[in-house]
Parts: structure tokens; C-alpha cells; sequence
């Protein structure tokens, strides 16, 4: 049986989402796509596919007691209204904004959250699921001592939040790549270009290693990692072999995104998507053992 | 003589400068230089890595000393010239300007692609709650026409913005172009104008007296040019020549030539020249820091400059993008 969710949030995110969901069998059922503008483009599509809409906000959410996750593709400051309710009705939230309630998820480094679910899960930031995953490649086979990483977006792609927080997505992809990445200290970089026809989304990551240069230890573990990513964002790839300077690896990845709600260059914003998705299947088949455990 | 109009000219040496000495000042230089633009009477100068606060990276080139020393060491050298500080949000963070301000800066100039001002909201909110000026710096403003240029800067306006530059940071635009941007901005903004200089097409003192000439009351210069590829406006030009033309600068010449002359020249680590490469920035209309780093790429690979500014600027690529030499490096390799 699917395991029943929602989205909160009607803007490309969680369109883009709602596009994935119903495209994708994967044991979820939208059974709330939830925002506060009638006239969102998200809510006209989400009618036209027969899925229940509300413009009532998370008050829509709490009146089904079957959903069991909640997308929040809103707003941070949103969010941390959002996020004690919905701890409170024993709801899973899936936190696509920078608000970072709960620990941060990247799908291909710690997915499987150490064995328990905490109640909140925060996705970073595009930039931090591209680019931590890379550097967490290198920690498996040596010492990061330093981080850096460079993220360009297409302009195009940089909604409203990003762009009034701009510090925010710097402090929490560089603070991520420490975290999750495993890096001794890290900094991370954002650039907006408008050239058109839109770039891809590019990341660069720099990764300096203390100790021993193992090569090709190190391209290997990053090869692999491109392959987990590529599991759940198809349009993931290294732009060239990652190259050794010294004591540094540098790595650079382009992201296409997938075309679903979003146009292709907007991969920054599949790769958000993608992984949320991701970590919510695993989640799901949680949900599920436990209750067949039950009524076992 | 009466009536002469006053033209505000901030030295941005120890800034735009910094990408010049591959961001290597050391505190002994910053205190001379600081203290040379204070005896010739400078307004304002501006100190900070070349990208601007937080710009000490990999990515574009480690400084030699942390940026609080470095501010430290010049608001102790300074006697009445203000500090400016620069930051392009990506980049820097709140937290830097805060440190700049504990430090001593009270200008800030907060710099985006010119298509971009929107990102600049929360740091010109901040600098203005501090009580700091606010600069406003639409780079690369070559890209785009009057109209946009003209609704990026009411954006930083409607921030709190002070003045809005329009900044020629490819060194790609020339004089008539100058005067139509300007001529936009003084029918449209309320905030006063300035204009930032690139000498790769030669172009950086005509361009800036033609700035003045439409309007702009604040320019920029560095001493004996030291920038960006080609360099700046060299101030102790700017002083000269705006003198004969009957402004106001309040700068003495003979002590801002001495400043040139003998400080900033004895310290330069490349001449500061339109070269090749140099005037293919101006000419592909590249972001003049990507000059030493195309440098090293062509070295490294064995490619030629030229060939790869000119793939950067079909490329359109912005400020910071550093990274991006490297990969259209590796691309023409593949393709040779």
C-alpha cells in the first residue's frame, strides 16, 4: 500500500515534486498538495491531475490523519511554524527550506540516518547536494582538511528566497560540507549567471587532502559516488576526470535537471527535488515494515 | 576660480590593486600606501581581497594576511581618508561587514552582476543599520543596455543604496557608451552616480572624464593603475587631468605622483600594461581578474590566452567564475 503524503508549498519546488511523485511508482500517494495562492500554476496542474488541493496552508494537511510525510517547499520562515505541528500530529517533514529544523539529508552519504528517523530531515541546499557528496567521497579514503566548493546557477533558476538569503545558502552548504561532507573546515561559494540561452548548474569542489595523495583511490571513491547520485538524479555527471593538484582534488560537476515541471537547465532545483524524493522513499518503506510489523 | 564642481575620487589600490599582486600586500606595503593617499589628501580608499571581503579561497587566490589584519593595519595608518570595504554577496557574509565595521570601514560597497542587484538587499539593509554609506556596484554593466541597467539600480536604491556605480569591470566599454548609461541614471535615480574603470581597451581615464561630463560625481582610480588585467584609472592621471579640466578633487598632484611613483611602483610585480591578453579582456569583454588565472591555465596546458578569454567571453561568463578557466581549458584541449 503507497504511503500517504503532502506537499506544502504550490511554488516550482513543490510542483516539480508533485510532477516526480505521479510520474514515478514509488510507493507514495499525494494525498494533499497544499499552498496559500489560488492562482499558482502548481494548483491549476495539480486539479487537472486529480489530486487534492487546498489553498488552507498546513490546517489542509492536519485534517487528514493518513498522511504520514510532509514535503515543506515553502519558506524557512514558514517552516518554523510549520515544523512543531506537524511534530506534534507524529508527521514526518521532509524540510526543502533553509529553516534546518532537523539534521541535514544528503540521499547518497547518510540516508539511512544512522538506523533511526529523526521526525524532521532538512535537504541543505542545491549547492550542498551537489557538492557535499564529493567531498564525503574523499573523507572515505583520506583526510579532508579544507573544503571549498563553487556553485553556479543558471539566474533564471534563483527564485525569490534564494536570492533574499543569499548568505544563508553559503553558510549552510559550507557548514553541510563539514557535517555531512566530513571536512575538517570548509567555505562555499555562489555565483548567479543570466547568460542565455541558461547554463547548466556547474559545482566545482575543491577538496585539500592531509597526508598522502592517493589518486587514484580518491578518483575511484569519487566515481562511485557520481554513480550513487546518478541513482536518484539522472542528470548528474563529472563535466572531467577530477584532477590532482598537489594536495588538492578538483572535481567539477554539471547537473541537467530532469524537465519535469522545470526546465532542463534548472538542474540545481532537480537535484533539491530529486534528492527529497529519495530520502522520502526510504522513509516510506520504514513507515511501511513498521506497520506491517504491527499487525504482525 | 569659483564654482569649480567637486569630484569625489575613491583609490581602490589596495583593493582592485590586490588581484594585481595576486592578492600578496603585505602590512608593510598597506600602511606606505595608506599613508601615502592620506598625505596627498585622498577622500576614501578601499581595502579589501581583490573579490571583496571573504574572497581568500582557493578559487581566487589566497591572501597573505587575513583581511582584519589587513584592516587594522590601515585604519591605524590612516589620519582622515574614510575606509571602504568591498563585498559581493555569494562571496562575503554579513558577519565580514560586521568585522570590516568593528574595524574602522564605513563605506561599503556591495557588488553584483549587473543583472543581479537583488541579491544585495540583506547586505545594504545591514550596512545601512550600522550607519555605514552604502556604494551600490553593478559589474560587467557592459552586458546590458540603459533600460536594464536602469532597473538594477533603482533595486539598490529602493535598498538604501548612496550612491549606484556603474562598473566597466571587463574594461569593454567605451566612451559613447559610458555617456548613455550615465545620461539614464541621472534622469531616473535619485542617488548619485560613481563609475569604475578597466584600462583594457585603453580606455579608462577617457571613459571616466566622459562619466563625469554626463553626471557622475564619484569615480574610482588606483594608483599607477595597479588592477585588474590592464589596471585601473590611475588616480594621479585622474587628479592631473580633472585639475586642468577645472574640478575639484581635493587631491594634492605632486604627492599623489610621488605616491604612484614611489610606492606602488617599486612593489609591482608585473607591469601594469594593456598586453595581448590584457586588451582581449576589453575586446571579448571578460572580468579583468581572470587575467593571472588565465595565465596559469594557458601555462599549464599550453594554450594560448588569448584563445581562452575569448571562449570566456562567448562563454558569457560573470565575475567569480573563476573555475570556469580551468574547464573551458580542458575543453579546447579536447578539441585540439
Amino acid at each position: 500500500m503507497a504511503v500517504k503524503v503532502a506537499i506544502l508549498g504550490t511554488g516550482n519546488i513543490g510542483t516539480d515534486l508533485l510532477v516526480k511523485i505521479l510520474k514515478k511508482d514509488c510507493g507514495l500517494e499525494v494525498g494533499m498538495f497544499a499552498g496559500v495562492d489560488p492562482n499558482s500554476k502548481g494548483i491549476a496542474y495539480a486539479k487537472e491531475m486529480g489530486v487534492a488541493t487546498s489553498i488552507e496552508g498546513i490546517e489542509s494537511i492536519m485534517s487528514d490523519p493518513s498522511i504520514k510525510i510532509v514535503f515543506d517547499a515553502t519558506s524557512a520562515g514558514a517552516h518554523f511554524k510549520h515544523a512543531p505541528i506537524l511534530r506534534e500530529a507524529g508527521i514526518m517533514a521532509i524540510d526543502l527550506t533553509p529553516a534546518a529544523v532537523g539534521p541535514y539529508v544528503v540521499p547518497a552519504v547518510n540516508i539511512n540516518l544512522d538506523g533511526n528517523t529523526p521526525e524532521n530531515i532538512n535537504m541543505v541546499t542545491c549547492g550542498g547536494q551537489a557538492t557535499v557528496p564529493i567531498i564525503y567521497a574523499v573523507s572515505k579514503v583520506a583526510e579532508v582538511k579544507y573544503a571549498e566548493t563553487v556553485s553556479t546557477i543558471p539566474s533564471k533558476s534563483a527564485g525569490p528566497g534564494t536570492r533574499a538569503n543569499i548568505d544563508e545558502f553559503t553558510v549552510t552548504t559550507a557548514l553541510a560540507s563539514r557535517k555531512v561532507g566530513r571536512a575538517k573546515s570548509s567555505k562555499a561559494l555562489i555565483i548567479l549567471n543570466p547568460a542565455e540561452p541558461p547554463i547548466l548548474n556547474q559545482n566545482t569542489i575543491y577538496t585539500v587532502i592531509n597526508g598522502q595523495v592517493e589518486s587514484e583511490k580518491i578518483i575511484a571513491s569519487i566515481k562511485e559516488m557520481v554513480k550513487t547520485i546518478q541513482g536518484y538524479v539522472p542528470g548528474y555527471r563529472l563535466k572531467h576526470e577530477p584532477t590532482i593538484d598537489g594536495d588538492k582534488v578538483i572535481t567539477m560537476v554539471e547537473v541537467e535537471g530532469a524537465g519535469d515541471f522545470l526546465p532542463k537547465y534548472a538542474g540545481n532545483l532537480d537535484i533539491m527535488t530529486s534528492a527529497a524524493l529519495a530520502a522520502a522513499e526510504v522513509i516510506a518503506r520504514k513507515i511501511e515494515n513498521r506497520c506491517e510489523g504491527r499487525i504482525r | 576660480m569659483c564654482n569649480r564642481r567637486k569630484i569625489r575620487i575613491i583609490d581602490v589600490t589596495l583593493r582592485d590593486g590586490s588581484h594585481s599582486v595576486f592578492h600578496q600586500f603585505d602590512l608593510k606595503t598597506v600602511a606606505s600606501i595608506v599613508g601615502a593617499l592620506n598625505k596627498a589628501k585622498i577622500d576614501t580608499f578601499e581595502i579589501s581581497h581583490g573579490d571583496g571581503l571573504g574572497g581568500s579561497s582557493i578559487q581566487y587566490g589566497y591572501a597573505k594576511h587575513r583581511e582584519q589584519e589587513l584592516l587594522q593595519t590601515a585604519y591605524s595608518a590612516t589620519v582622515s581618508a574614510k575606509l571602504a570595504v568591498l563585498l559581493l554577496p555569494g562571496i562575503g557574509v554579513k558577519e565580514d561587514l560586521e568585522m570590516a565595521y568593528q574595524e574602522g570601514a564605513r563605506i561599503a560597497r556591495i557588488a553584483t552582476h549587473v543583472t543581479e542587484a537583488d541579491i544585495s538587499k540583506q547586505h545594504m539593509v545591514f550596512a545601512k543599520d550600522q550607519g555605514m554609506e552604502v556604494i551600490g556596484f553593478l559589474m560587467l554593466a557592459h552586458m546590458v543596455d540603459e533600460n536594464k541597467l536602469l532597473e538594477q539600480a533603482k533595486l539598490m536604491e529602493s535598498y538604501g543604496a548612496d550612491i549606484v556605480y556603474i562598473v566597466d569591470s571587463a574594461g569593454a566599454m567605451d566612451p559613447e557608451q559610458v555617456r548613455r548609461k550615465v545620461n539614464v541614471f541621472k534622469e531616473n535615480l535619485k542617488t548619485e552616480i560613481g563609475f569604475h574603470a578597466h584600462n583594457n581597451l585603453g580606455l579608462a581615464v577617457g571613459n571616466t572624464i566622459a562619466a563625469i561630463e554626463e553626471g557622475v560625481s564619484t569615480i574610482d582610480g588606483s594608483l599607477a593603475g595597479l588592477g585588474a588585467g590592464a589596471g585601473n584609472a590611475p588616480t594621479e592621471v585622474l587628479v592631473a587631468v580633472l585639475e586642468k579640466l577645472g574640478y575639484d578633487t581635493g587631491v594634492n598632484l605632486y604627492e599623489i605622483m610621488d605616491a604612484a611613483e614611489d610606492v606602488v611602483r617599486p612593489i609591482m610585480t608585473r607591469p601594469q600594461v594593456i598586453d595581448k591578453a590584457a586588451l582581449s579582456l576589453g575586446y571579448a569583454g571578460v572580468y579583468s581578474s581572470f587575467l593571472l588565472h588565465t595565465f596559469r591555465a594557458s601555462e599549464k596546458f599550453g594554450l594560448d590566452a588569448r584563445d581562452i578569454l575569448i571562449e570566456l567571453g562567448k562563454r558569457k561568463v560573470v565575475g567569480g567564475q573563476e573555475d570556469i578557466i580551468v574547464d573551458v581549458a580542458l575543453g579546447l584541449l579536447n578539441k585540439q
